[in-house]
């Protein structure tokens, strides 16, 4: 699809032959994730979370459906239907927390995926679209998650819904409406949960599409690769079949069986005991947090205390959706022409402070308040919106990266040619055996 | 350009305004298509508003005559917790000793209470921050450091006159709109 020297789909079955010529599906199939597709042969682990994350997309949607058979959207019933899957539904249990703990590993796939991105540049041209369609899928992934965190209509699930729907009263006028045209109604209630099981129904399919315009934007310039060097000649390359289907495919073994641990040995540990009682709009408990996955937003939601122009709660409003909406402009806040961080001295340190200030914020975000908490919140905010908005691009304007290798094969080979040639022999003369 | 400008002139007829047959056909048929389109879009998107049955609970009666000096209850309006409290004369003098000025949401107590009724304070229990349902009105519960209530969730604290005072949250507790039926029971809504 990409390159020159990518093979062409040549049905050999005079079956598959009438089919390519009046359907050719399996033409398309070969050429995304077949041999067809040619993709850079230097690719480390950090570059299966892309196909994991999609099997676990594949995990969510295929026991979702089977949740949703048993499954009764009501506020009087929804509790005790979940309840009765774990008690009473064949295998209910297992599907439940496959579901549960699938959302969890879907978002571990997807922020090492997001990470790997980061790390290496792929936000850069020609992967501009690539990246914010990926942020898309991102934004639909979390909006899917919360609206499914309410569905069990536990505690947790109903302040839940209360407190981010809250979010929109924070904007002046239009907020309140904006909220209770959300929510149906004052207050979370039937109206508010049948309209989010509907969505969650709805969403993990618009992701799916998304998705295949992510990979469809992915495969016109094909992977990046850990040299972040651009593709050159077919030895830079490997056909996606068999080579990187083998190593997706035992990698992703691997990987879910970490799942399975979780699945089998500590179903809850990812989640909160207090979303086991069942919801009463009338009691908050005492320490609400969201999901793992939301925290390091939710703290810089907290950040705010103190009003500035305009109110601390509008600010942290804005804040926390900005810090989503402004990696929409990565590609053009970091100018460096240099895509991989392995090239990039100062920006490698840099963004090793970034991924502590995350997990800062997670921490912050998780653990109840207190004042130190709130000032390392506040610290770690502000340093996250800094990272993005002045070091980036000051990094990008007065760093000198490494030199950069010629070709995937020349890094590949680590010098060898180099080595191997004889003595004052220039450099690049002989092509690179196998 | 000749052969061009003639067919132009066969094709379309144009008239004195420079406006031809087919753009404004054009036009006409996009706006046509439009006004259709929020003809339907406006059922799809008005469905979601509460419907007619959570409108019908939009008022509740609350009898107030065991809440004793001090003591507070928690009643239901619109799917909403709302606070009742009977406020002691102490509490009635720390609310008005404090100067508007301090305020971050500058209303006095009377400005909350009906007059002549001063001792009853009907805020909604929905903290202003994100909506949770702050801590006060039972036995014993955590009532701030103003001695009003407190809010768990991100630490909100307001006054005897559920005023905010400290923490997130932008405004007062709301007091909705009741009214005095007898001296013994209030309307909310």
């Amino acid at each position: 699809m990409s390159f020159g020297w990518a093979k062409s789909y040549e049905p050999k079955h005079p079956l598959m032959r009438w089919l390519d010529e009046r359907l050719p599906l399996p033409r398309l199939v070969y050429g995304a994730i077949g041999g067809g597709y040619p993709v850079p042969r230097n690719l480390n682990y950090w570059w299966n979370f892309g196909v994991l994350a999609g099997i676990f997309l594949t995990i969510q949607i295929v026991t979702g459906i089977v949740l949703a058979m048993w499954y009764y959207a009501s506020a009087d019933g929804a509790f005790n239907s979940v309840e009765h899957i774990m008690r009473d539904v064949n295998a209910g249990w297992v599907i439940r927390y496959a579901h549960m703990n699938g959302a969890s590993f879907f978002f571990i796939a997807t922020y090492i995926h997001i990470f790997r991105g980061l790390y290496y540049g792929s936000y850069k041209a020609p992967r501009e679209l690539v990246w914010m369609l990926g942020l898309v899928i991102y934004l639909l992934m979390m909006a899917t998650a919360f609206m499914g965190y309410v569905l069990p209509w536990g505690q947790m699930s109903y302040w839940g819904a209360q407190v981010i729907t809250g979010f929109f009263s924070a904007f002046p006028l239009v907020g309140e409406p904006v909220r209770i045209w959300l929510l149906g109604g004052y207050a979370p209630d039937q109206a508010a949960l049948t309209r989010f099981f509907s969505l969650h129904y709805l969403l993990p399919f618009v992701i799916a599409a998304v998705v295949i315009l992510h990979i469809w934007a992915l495969h016109i310039p094909g992977s990046n690769n850990p040299t972040g060097v651009d593709v050159k000649d077919e030895k830079d390359t490997l056909p996606f079949h068999p080579f990187y289907t083998a190593k997706d495919g035992w990698f992703a073994a691997a990987f879910v069986l970490l799942y399975a641990l979780f699945v089998y040995f500590a179903p809850n540990y990812l989640g909160h005991p207090d979303n086991y009682i069942p919801a009463n709009p009338l009691s908050t408990p005492a320490h609400i947090v969201p999901e793992w996955y939301f925290w390091p937003f939710y703290a810089i939601l907290r950040s705010f205390t103190v009003d500035f122009i305009i109110p601390a709660k509008l600010w942290g409003v804005l804040a926390m959706f900005g810090s989503i909406l402004l990696l929409f402009f990565l590609p053009w806040l970091d100018r460096s022409p240099v895509r991989s961080g392995s090239y990039r001295p100062l920006f490698k340190t840099f963004f090793l402070i970034l991924v502590v200030d995350v997990i800062a914020l997670g921490y912050v975000g998780g653990a109840p308040i207190n004042w130190w908490r709130t000032a390392l919140g506040q610290l770690a905010a502000a340093y996250y919106f800094a990272h993005f908005l002045i070091i980036l691009p000051l990094i990008s304007r007065f760093e000198t990266p490494l030199p950069l290798p010629n070709s995937i094969s020349e890094s590949v080979l680590h010098g060898e040619k180099k080595e191997a040639a004889p003595v004052g022999a220039p450099a690049h003369s002989t092509t690179v055996a196998g | 350009m000749a052969t061009k400008a003639s067919a132009e002139v066969t094709d379309h007829t144009e008239g004195s305004d420079g406006v031809r047959r087919r753009d404004f056909l054009n036009v006409a048929a996009v706006s046509f298509a439009g006004v259709g389109v929020v003809a339907v879009a406006l059922p799809l998107i008005g469905q979601m508003n509460p419907p007619a049955d959570v409108l019908a609970l939009a008022s509740t009666e609350v009898d107030i005559s065991k809440i004793a000096p001090g003591q507070a209850i928690k009643t239901v309006w619109r799917k909403q917790p709302v606070f009742v409290r009977n406020l002691t004369p102490q509490e009635i003098k720390a609310a008005n000793a404090v100067p508007l000025s301090e305020l971050r949401d500058p209303q006095s107590l009377a400005d909350r209470t009906k007059p002549g009724k001063s001792n009853w304070l009907i805020t909604l229990g929905v903290c202003t921050h994100l909506g949770c349902v702050p801590l006060g009105t039972g036995e014993g519960e955590n009532r701030g450091p103003y001695g009003g209530y407190f809010c768990p969730c991100h630490g909100s604290a307001y006054d005897t006159a559920a005023r905010i005072r400290q923490g997130p949250a932008p405004k007062n507790l709301e007091v909705p709109e009741y009214k005095f039926v007898s001296d013994t029971t209030v309307q909310i809504g």
